[in-house]
């Protein structure tokens, strides 16, 4: 008799990979990716927007004029350059930055796992909002801590929970949040929460994680502080030009104390040596022409504005009562409520069998719960497609109700 | 030969089907024909195959379309050959309403069972119904869509509390939902192959986590398999006379697999029958025929000459 082990490395993995398994939810989302399915689910931008020929022009001038350093290792920080145009950026949400406190990562989701490499020991706890952003959790959950969660209203994180959290005997490592257009909420944290979250961690001694990739993409209302314009001793900031730019090139950035700069830098080069210096080069050129980018960024805006106008109109007339969601005022996501009976999870077939995309709740949250959430994404479709898609949800929860009336003799 | 692997397609199991398309592909070059891979969800199957005239097609899809007769019935309006069942005994086989009719019918043992429609639900007030079916199949009970693969859309209920629930999840795989006894024991699969479907080796599945549901399927490690299975002299003779019953009952050809549990009485109950099983890396069926000593090429060969028979 034999015993066949599919993986026969299985007995030799680590332990913080034991939550990464094949799941339903990712099947469904390979069908997804088909055409025909309007997809409501990813929250990727929307680059087509660009003016290709202007990025075509910066390409080739990185390549015509930088040529030997574009295909060159660089340093471990990234090109002081960049760290500049990333100060630059900052500037515009009111953030004061020295190029030294940056480091350039692979996007702010290497960020956000060298962050875990620095700060997170197994079993530390992480105070994170619920629902919150599901790379964030799952950067974190590889090396092992606990999640503290803490909710999120209108006004985005309730820091009265983390407030008695930490009278209870809680102590966080540090408070991961996304004050504004929060994914996957699309909320924005009031000014009075956060100078509470900023008093509350500065006197506690919590540091905050303070992840910022949607500030920019803000389509009315005046911009509130940055929680690291509030206090820049305390706030570990994260900036990306994902969404302002391309999230192709993976230009992300972390700015913070020097001497956690100096371990993130070492983490950095731990981890893959140095960013691409061939996107960084494209990215810092595409930034060195003021009125370029910030016409890109405005077309942006206006486009998905236009969007979340697009979904936003199509909930309210399509939708049954019994669901409600939020109004976001930027970003790409609206987040969705529906009667607690439902399941977003084992509705996920039947909407993509009606070709129709969105992500369960589920993924938002590490403890199991937003069964009856769902998040939409207005970032990509066309406007036709977003009403198109939102018809065709709006069907299969009304088919859902019927069923459960039935199922529940009502 | 000039084969036409079959893989892809717009179902779930699209991802795994390509898996085992790849390794088709490879295994029947390997043997000599040309053989090239066509997903259908990539390109028009049928201008596709109009064009390239293969041989044979070569069925690696799983899931709806794939298992259901639907590209079986396209096949043979194109009048081109095609590995494993049928059209119609496809249809009937991967309807696991229809599948346990014929299976009971034919005397193979299959855990009793109810159905339940979804436009009867929603329609017709049916969910009245649902105190009825736990009175006749009791708990705990598996519930299942009667159309899908890859234990998709399966869930395990103990209390009656969750059922509607559970039915629910199932009706969004399905226009109808199983709902099964559940029997506690040793889980198996019997693969059969060729012209006169030999038996392999029974392998037998032993999930770390308990349920052998989609993530113990697809996550490499997750699930534990012996081959051949630790079963009794009887049982294994038993599991493999109800495999091939089965078989008979729903007219499978070339390639299948029978999934059985087996009680604590050493009694099998065939669950149900799969007309395109997966031929993966972790797949069941390449590893019951390593197990008898057969290569991937092997197996493909056997299963070539079992549909070219035919032609």
């Amino acid at each position: 008799m034999a015993e066949f082990s599919i993986d026969r490395f299985v007995d030799r993995y680590a332990e913080r990979t034991s939550g990464m398994s094949a799941s339903e939810v990712r099947a469904l989302f390979a069908v997804a990716a088909r055409p025909e399915v309007v997809s409501l689910a990813g929250g990727m931008p929307y680059v087509e927007a660009l003016p290709g020929q202007e990025v075509l022009e910066v390409a080739t001038q990185v390549l015509r004029d930088l040529g030997p350093t574009a295909l060159q290792y660089g340093g471990g920080q990234g090109q002081l350059a960049l760290r500049d145009r990333a100060v630059m950026l900052m500037a515009e949400e009111g953030v004061d930055a020295d190029p030294d406190d940056v480091v350039i990562t692979t996007g702010a989701q290497q960020a956000l796992d060298l962050l875990g490499k620095i700060f997170i020991d197994p079993g530390d706890t992480i105070a994170v909002e619920a629902p919150a952003y599901v790379g964030a959790l799952t950067a974190f959950a590889a090396y092992q801590p606990r999640f503290l969660t803490i909710e999120l209203d209108d006004e985005g994180m309730i820091v009265e929970q983390l407030e008695r959290a930490i009278v209870r005997g809680e102590r966080p490592t540090f408070v991961y949040t996304v004050p504004n257009f929060g994914n996957p909420a699309g909320v924005t944290m009031s000014r009075r929460r956060r100078e509470h979250l900023v008093a509350l961690c500065r006197e506690t001694g919590f540091p905050i994680v303070e992840d910022n990739p949607y500030g920019l993409l803000r389509f009315e209302g005046e911009p509130l502080p940055c929680l690291r314009s509030l206090d820049p001793r305390n706030v570990i900031y994260l900036g990306t030009v994902s969404k302002t730019f391309s999230p192709g090139v993976r230009v992300g950035w972390v700015l913070a104390d020097p001497s956690v700069i100096q371990r993130l830098v070492l983490a950095k080069e731990a981890a893959d040596l140095c960013g691409s210096n061939l996107t960084m080069l494209l990215t810092e050129r595409w930034f060195s022409n003021d009125a370029r980018w910030r016409s890109a960024l405005t077309g942006l805006i206006d486009t998905y504005r236009w969007r979340r106008d697009a979904m936003l109109d199509a909930l309210e007339e399509q939708f049954p009562g019994t669901a409600s969601w939020t109004h976001p005022s930027g970003g790409f996501y609206v987040w969705v409520a529906l009667p607690t009976w439902s399941d977003t999870t084992a509705m996920l077939a039947a909407a993509v069998e009606r070709r129709v995309a969105y992500v369960p709740g589920t993924a938002f949250y590490p403890d199991g719960r937003g069964v009856d959430r769902m998040r939409l994404a207005y970032c990509y479709p066309t406007e036709d497609r977003i009403r198109e898609g939102v018809a065709r949800l709006a069907t299969l929860l009304e088919d859902d109700e019927r069923l459960y009336r039935s199922l529940h003799g009502s | 030969m000039r084969i036409a692997v079959l893989a892809g397609g717009r179902t779930p199991e699209r991802d795994v089907s390509l898996r085992s398309g790849h390794r088709m592909t490879l295994s029947l070059g390997e043997l000599g024909h040309e053989a090239w891979l066509v997903d259908p969800a990539e390109v028009p199957l049928v201008e596709t195959l109009s064009e390239r005239r293969p041989d044979l097609c070569w069925l690696a899809l799983h899931g709806k379309e794939g298992e259901d007769g639907t590209v079986q019935r396209l096949l043979d309006l194109l009048q081109i050959p095609y590995t494993g069942t049928a059209a119609f005994d496809c249809e009937v086989a991967f309807d696991k309403v229809l599948a346990k009719d014929a299976l009971q019918r034919a005397g193979v043992p299959t855990p009793p069972w109810v159905v339940i429609e979804g436009w009867a639900l929603r329609d017709l007030g049916g969910g009245a119904a649902l105190g009825k079916a736990i009175e006749r199949i009791g708990l705990p009970c598996v519930v299942k869509p009667s159309r899908s693969g890859s234990a998709l859309g399966i869930s395990f209920v103990e209390r009656e509390g969750d059922l509607p629930q559970a039915v629910m999840a199932a009706l969004s795989f399905s226009g109808a939902a199983l709902i099964e006894a559940k029997v506690a024991g040793r889980e198996v699969a019997a693969a059969l192959v060729g012209t006169a479907l030999e038996p392999l080796p029974i392998v037998e599945i032993v999930p770390k986590e308990g349920v052998y549901d989609y993530a113990a399927r697809y996550t490499a490690g997750a699930t534990e398999y012996f081959c051949p299975a630790r079963l009794s002299e009887g049982a294994s003779a038993a599991v493999a006379a109800f495999a091939a019953a089965a078989a008979e009952a729903l007219h499978l050809r070339d390639l299948t697999r029978v999934d059985l549990i087996v009680d604590a009485n050493d009694r099998p109950w065939v669950l149900e029958v799969n007309v395109s099983p997966g031929m993966t890396e972790t797949s069941l069926v390449p590893m019951a025929a390593q197990a008898q000593g057969l290569s991937l090429g092997d197996l493909c060969d056997i299963v070539l000459r079992s549909a070219v028979d035919r032609i």
